[in-house]
């Protein structure tokens, strides 16, 4: 049985103290023209207050409520992946002295950070590049060295999103697995969180901040507001095997209707909290005398992705689309034991023209049952 | 790269173009006393006067060929150059010249000159990559120094240069920026346009106008459905794609379907 308590709006802003007295940077929502992001803030004061959101297929937008609520818009463009799985990383870096070439490793810088308001969708995306980038073999030593010190401080979504199906992907909207300390946020009667912990860490910080045991009555609109949630997804996927189905539907004509709307953009696999693949590039200078290898995410969006001798294997963006669709929703079942996909929403909201994974997956469905 | 520990010879070459693709390696300051040590500027007016004449082991081709002198001038020093490096929007597909592709040249002449009689121009501007083969091609208008600095210190030591042919919205992303498109409904051309200039517009809150030409395998006409549905016409569209890269093939074609 979790035991939950309550924290105040103010417990909530000494429990960020905390935090910060422990060495922890705070990491946690802002509004940026208009859009929620992720960046580092100095306390609760920098959060957004009644702030929600409105996402389309495209399209995002924020407005004003009157509501004192800090969490009632759902994920924006970034994801918790930029400050673990870095955008741009440099490997190692070589220098010619007359006779000789130094090589040294770049060292992964250390980075203690507290992750404020993760989604339970989020949660589950860093449980998956956790498996990804440290369970399964080959250990990603920087991705390593940033995660084990990330604090989550995650948060049950009030709000659905348009673009939001995780309940389909059975990863939300109530916060479980591998996290710190959860909250639920309620706004009547009283402007307080419930709070549950889920790790020794967690409870500690919790140990140090003033809270309370919930009553039965405040657990129940907690379970109320979640339930709520759960009920209004903005969109699901088809109740089926999809990873079977599209396995079984690799040849399907929709690829191609799909690619003709497609840019190859790549902004739906930026976006994606889970996608983790990454390129290498060399670097020297003028003089030859300095040498680097920078790592960068890379998409299977772009052409030189699948670049071997001679050419580009997927040179049409039928088949990069395709790669990308089944291996988030089939081939990663094969390949790590479960969907690749926490249905998040933000390759939806966040593709330019609008393409929609869970309708592409609707129409191979429905054209499969005839 | 080089013979026998000799630097290399490098020689900047100017057709029709606005000079701006040849200041920026002027502009490289930091760099640039490196770069005349590394490489031997054989030729450059825009930097100094002696010239060399001979052979050279770079040739970087600013600008368009806009006149019959300059289509013969661009087969000698194909013949003059080891690798040829065309760099910017005029060399690579035409520049913003190319809009008299379009149009009729004797007519612009008339508008523009007080003489026009004595104007010798082709009635097309084209890139140099329909006259003499070339080695590589640098994007942008103008071309980024970074991306400069890096295919000849690519070139010297016998790597690839960096220079993704992949959306600029990569780069935007890589930036964390917000996408201008999604959330403010603003044109952009980031999804058909080539990367290279680390998204600069888009991290002002501008649309991409598409500067670098198009991208690998672009779809403009999908883009282009989209910018219809955010409220452009036509026209708008067909300006959209009426600029410094109006002939590469995507970006014409797309101007076309809209309209002339
Ligand atoms: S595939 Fe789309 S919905 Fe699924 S996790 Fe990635 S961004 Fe979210
Ligand atoms: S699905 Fe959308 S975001 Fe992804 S590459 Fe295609 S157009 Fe870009
Ligand atoms: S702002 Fe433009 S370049 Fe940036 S992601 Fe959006 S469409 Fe692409
Ligand atoms: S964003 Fe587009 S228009 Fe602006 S500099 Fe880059 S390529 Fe050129």
């Amino acid at each position: 049985m979790t035991v939950i308590n309550v924290l105040a709006l103010d417990d909530l802003q000494i429990l960020l103290e905390n935090l910060q007295e422990d060495g922890y940077a705070l990491i946690a929502p802002q509004l940026q023209d208009g859009v929620i992001i992720y960046d580092q803030v100095e306390g609760l004061e920098a959060l957004p207050r009644g702030v929600n959101d409105i996402q389309t297929p495209g399209g995002y937008q924020t407005h004003k409520t009157k509501e004192p609520s800090l969490f009632h818009y759902v994920v924006g463009p970034h994801s918790w992946k930029k400050f673990l799985h870095l955008p741009k990383l440099q490997l190692w870096q070589a220098k010619k002295f007359s006779d000789e070439i130094c090589i040294a490793s770049s060292e992964p810088a250390s980075f203690k950070a507290a992750f404020i308001g993760v989604r339970a969708g989020e949660v589950k995306a860093i449980a998956l590049q956790d498996k990804v980038l440290i369970n399964s073999g080959v250990v990603d030593e920087a991705y390593k060295i940033r995660r084990d010190k990330a604090f989550i401080l995650a948060v049950d979504c009030a709000r659905a999103g348009g673009s939001c199906f995780c309940v389909s992907m059975q990863s939300g909207p109530s916060v479980e697995g591998n996290y710190d300390l959860a909250l639920t946020e309620i706004l009547t009667p009283n402007h307080i969180f419930l709070v549950r912990s889920n790790s020794e860490v967690g409870e500690k910080i919790l140990k140090k901040t003033p809270h309370r045991p919930a009553t039965a009555e405040e657990i129940r609109i907690g379970q109320e507001i979640v339930a709520r949630t759960a009920a209004n997804m903005g969109r699901a996927m088809p109740d089926t095997n999809i990873a079977n189905l599209l396995s079984q539907n690799l040849q399907h004509p929709h690829w191609d209707a799909i690619a003709s709307r497609c840019l190859s953009c790549a902004n739906c696999t930026m976006v994606c909290p889970t996608c983790f693949c990454t390129t290498v590039e060399d670097v020297s200078d003028l003089k030859m005398e300095e040498f680097s290898r920078e790592r960068r995410w890379d998409s299977c969006f772009n052409l030189d992705f699948s670049y071997l001798h001679g050419g580009a294997a997927r040179s049409s963006v039928a088949a990069r689309y395709r790669q990308w669709m089944t291996h988030k929703l089939s081939s990663w079942v094969d390949q790590f034991g479960s969907s690749g996909c926490v249905g998040c929403g933000r390759c939806i909201t966040w593709c330019p023209v609008g393409i929609d994974l869970t309708q592409e997956t609707q129409a191979i469905y429905d054209d499969q049952l005839g | 790269m080089s013979r026998a520990s000799q630097p290399p010879r490098l020689a900047v070459w100017k057709f029709a173009s606005c000079d701006g693709c040849q200041l920026s390696l002027l502009d490289c300051e930091d760099q640039i006393l490196t770069l005349a040590t590394a490489i031997e500027i054989a030729y450059f007016p825009e930097a100094r006067r002696a010239s060399v004449h001979g052979h050279y082991d770079i040739s970087l081709v600013e600008g368009s060929v806009t006149t019959q002198h300059d289509a013969e001038r661009i087969q000698e020093i194909r013949g003059r150059s080891r690798f040829l490096i065309t760099i910017g929007a005029c060399a690579t597909s035409g520049g913003i010249q190319a809009l008299r592709n379009f149009a009729d040249v004797k007519e612009y002449a008339a508008l523009v000159y007080a003489h026009p009689e004595y104007i010798s121009t082709l009635d097309v501007s084209t890139p140099i990559s329909d006259h003499v083969k070339v080695d590589f091609e640098l994007r942008g208008c103008p071309i980024n120094k970074g991306q400069l600095i890096d295919v000849l210190s690519a070139l010297l030591i016998g790597r690839r240069p960096i220079t993704p042919a992949q959306s600029v919205c990569v780069e935007c992303k890589l930036k964390g920026n917000i996408c201008i498109l999604v959330s403010q409904a603003v044109p952009c051309m980031g999804p058909v346009t080539h990367a290279g200039c680390g998204a600069l517009c888009p991290s002002y809150l501008r649309g991409c106008y598409g500067c670098f030409g198009p991208k690998e395998t672009p779809n403009a006409s999908a883009l282009s459905n989209r910018l219809e549905e955010i409220g452009m016409n036509n026209e708008a569209i067909r300006r959209l794609y009426s600029t410094f890269n109006v002939n590469a093939t995507p970006f014409r074609e797309e101007k076309e379907r809209h309209g002339t």
